[in-house]
């Protein structure tokens, strides 16, 4: 069912209100200047908003705050444990955005934001105005979920790698130093979280390396769910090229992890201790701290928007997207987020001129590597409706699970240049 | 909040057409050159088209194995996305994609990308 052009107007009208509020809220001279939109946070949602912002109006005055100076991308850095990718070659850089899009980037780190004069105050101490503000502020763990498990010893022993970087190294670094008939434990959390077929991804790209380089090791998932992303594709990749070598144990099987021991090296389920040589924990997550901190999260730690713009439902006149925010069907994924920030930069400048936004149309495509020539994927093609973001009946899913092989193999040259096509479209 | 305020904001929430029109009004005289500059496209196409370029590149422009939209002709867009509706026209990701848009989403996604390279 297609929303109703009246309730579409509820949804626009306080998307025009909180336009008001912006301009009038501020000073006098918001008439003369120029419209000033901060963005926080330079990852596939911030990064795409910023660069269409300015790409849709040049006139816009467009300040990225992202204290990092090089971004390395979750997506394909799970290729980095199969030796298919390098660190270097999923890191990207503001460089562009700021020569050719003119967009004002800032190597800081937004400590604050008041709602209510319209500021965002960074680590320097400087304080950023705006009309409107865009939080894509990506994930934050919540440390202490897991007895046993902390931020420390995640960068020590046990990392997550769920944000990519110097934690994909150190395990990275673990799988390198592995005895041969080592175990592998992958421990993904309940839904929601970031990126729900990267864990899967992972034990097919780590096992990828170990049958080539230690094929007597092996992979065991403890995992809380009873089911998971693209799970009948995985099954029959796993079947069919890594024999034996991956173990999932979901809910029933006493799956769920209740703590971890660091220095035992093991983990401990509803069943058993298990014990492993590299064990790779992906804590509960919810939104990134600053979002928290502002107030635009709920009870669930993440945050509701309205999703004709994107534009918190808590605090108007900010925009929250990408993993951060709660988009009804679509996943938390790179795809989902910059698809936001494009439809959210779109309905931003039409706001701005007090024009209506357009009706929303979001796209989410993710693929997942099983091994170098065997690719999968899902797509999902999502609408507003009167329950919020759904997928559209009849479109979209999964690559068909009897998918010859040269299917197979076009989906994973497929992915190489989806890859190359969104970083360029964000960053590029 | 000081009294006109509150009434601006009351008509503002009863009937946005009241505000777009007077920021209408009040853009053409601030910003004449500025939207001059950007391009009239229809919004609706604009944001339908925008989530194509992810796969296919910024303007469609693609640069590895994914087909590029920009530079073929609205009608060669429109053809080739019914078929991979329909499936007439094989695929592993686009159908799936294309079975996601009314026959009036397409036109619009063809227009928009179809016209781009006469607008750079």
């Amino acid at each position: 069912m297609n929303i109703s052009r009246r309730d579409f107007n509820k949804l626009v009208v306080s998307g025009i209100a909180g336009a008001t509020l912006g301009i009038f809220g501020s000073t006098a001279d918001a008439f003369a200047a120029k419209n000033r939109v901060v963005v926080i946070g330079g990852g596939f949602g911030g990064a795409s908003a910023a660069k269409y912002l300015k790409k849709l109006d040049p006139s816009l005055s467009v300040t990225l705050v992202e204290p990092k100076a090089a971004y390395i991308t979750c997506p394909f850095s799970n290729w980095v444990f199969a030796g298919l990718k390098t660190i270097g070659e999923i890191t990207q850089t503001y460089a562009v955005l700021a020569a050719r899009y003119g967009v004002d980037v800032v190597a800081d780190t937004a400590v604050s934001i008041d709602a209510a004069r319209s500021t965002v105050t960074l680590g320097s101490g400087k304080v950023l105005n705006y009309d409107r503000l865009i939080v894509s502020p990506g994930i934050d763990f919540k440390w202490g979920a897991i007895p046993g498990y902390s931020q420390s010893i995640a960068e020590t022993k046990m990392p997550h790698a769920f944000q990519a970087g110097s934690q994909t190294e150190l395990l990275n670094k673990q799988l390198h130093e592995m005895k041969n008939g080592g175990t592998v434990l992958i421990c993904p959390p309940a839904n929601p979280f970031r990126c729900p077929p990267g864990p899967y991804e992972r034990a097919s790209l780590i096992a990828c390396y170990l049958k080539d380089q230690k094929p007597k090791s092996k992979i065991i998932i403890l995992d809380p769910k009873d089911k998971f992303s693209k799970q009948a594709l995985f099954r029959k990749g796993w079947d069919r090229l890594y024999p034996g070598m991956i173990e999932w144990r979901g809910a029933a099987a006493g799956g769920k992890v209740q703590s971890v021991d660091a220095a035992a090296m093991t983990v401990t389920t509803e069943l058993d201790v298990v014990k492993g040589d590299v064990i790779n924990v992906i804590p509960p997550q919810r939104a990134g701290k600053i979002a928290v901190d502002a107030g635009l999260a709920d009870a669930s730690g993440w945050c509701p928007i309205n999703a004709v713009s994107f534009e918190s439902t808590l605090h108007p006149g900010i925009h929250v997207l990408g993993d951060a925010c709660i988009a009804g069907a679509m996943p938390k994924s790179g795809f989902a987020a910059s698809s936001q920030g494009k439809l959210a930069a779109a309905a931003i400048v039409r706001l701005l001129r007090g024009k209506e936004p357009a009706q929303p149309s979001l796209v989410n495509t993710c693929y997942s590597l099983l091994g170098p020539g065997y690719g999968v994927s899902v797509a999902g093609v999502y609408k507003l409706s009167s329950e919020g973001i759904v997928e559209i009946p009849g479109s979209g899913g999964l690559t068909p699970i009897d998918a010859s092989d040269d299917q197979l193999n076009q989906e994973a040259l497929f992915a190489r240049g989806w890859y190359n096509n969104i970083v360029n479209d964000i960053w590029g | 909040m000081p009294s006109k305020l509150k009434i601006l904001l009351a008509v503002c929430l009863v009937s946005p057409g009241v505000f777009s029109a007077s920021m209408d009004a009040f853009a053409a005289k601030k910003k004449t050159a500025k939207s001059a500059k950007v391009a009239e496209v229809d919004p609706r196409g604009q944001v339908l088209a925008l989530s194509c370029a992810s796969c296919h590149g910024t303007d469609g422009k693609s640069s590895g194995i994914i087909p590029s939209v920009y530079g073929k002709t609205p009608d060669y867009i429109e053809a080739a996305l019914k078929d991979f509706k329909s499936g007439v026209r094989f695929s592993t990701v686009m159908g799936r994609h294309a079975k996601g848009y009314s026959d009036e989403e397409i036109h619009l996604i063809a227009q928009y990308f179809g016209t781009l390279w006469g607008k750079n």
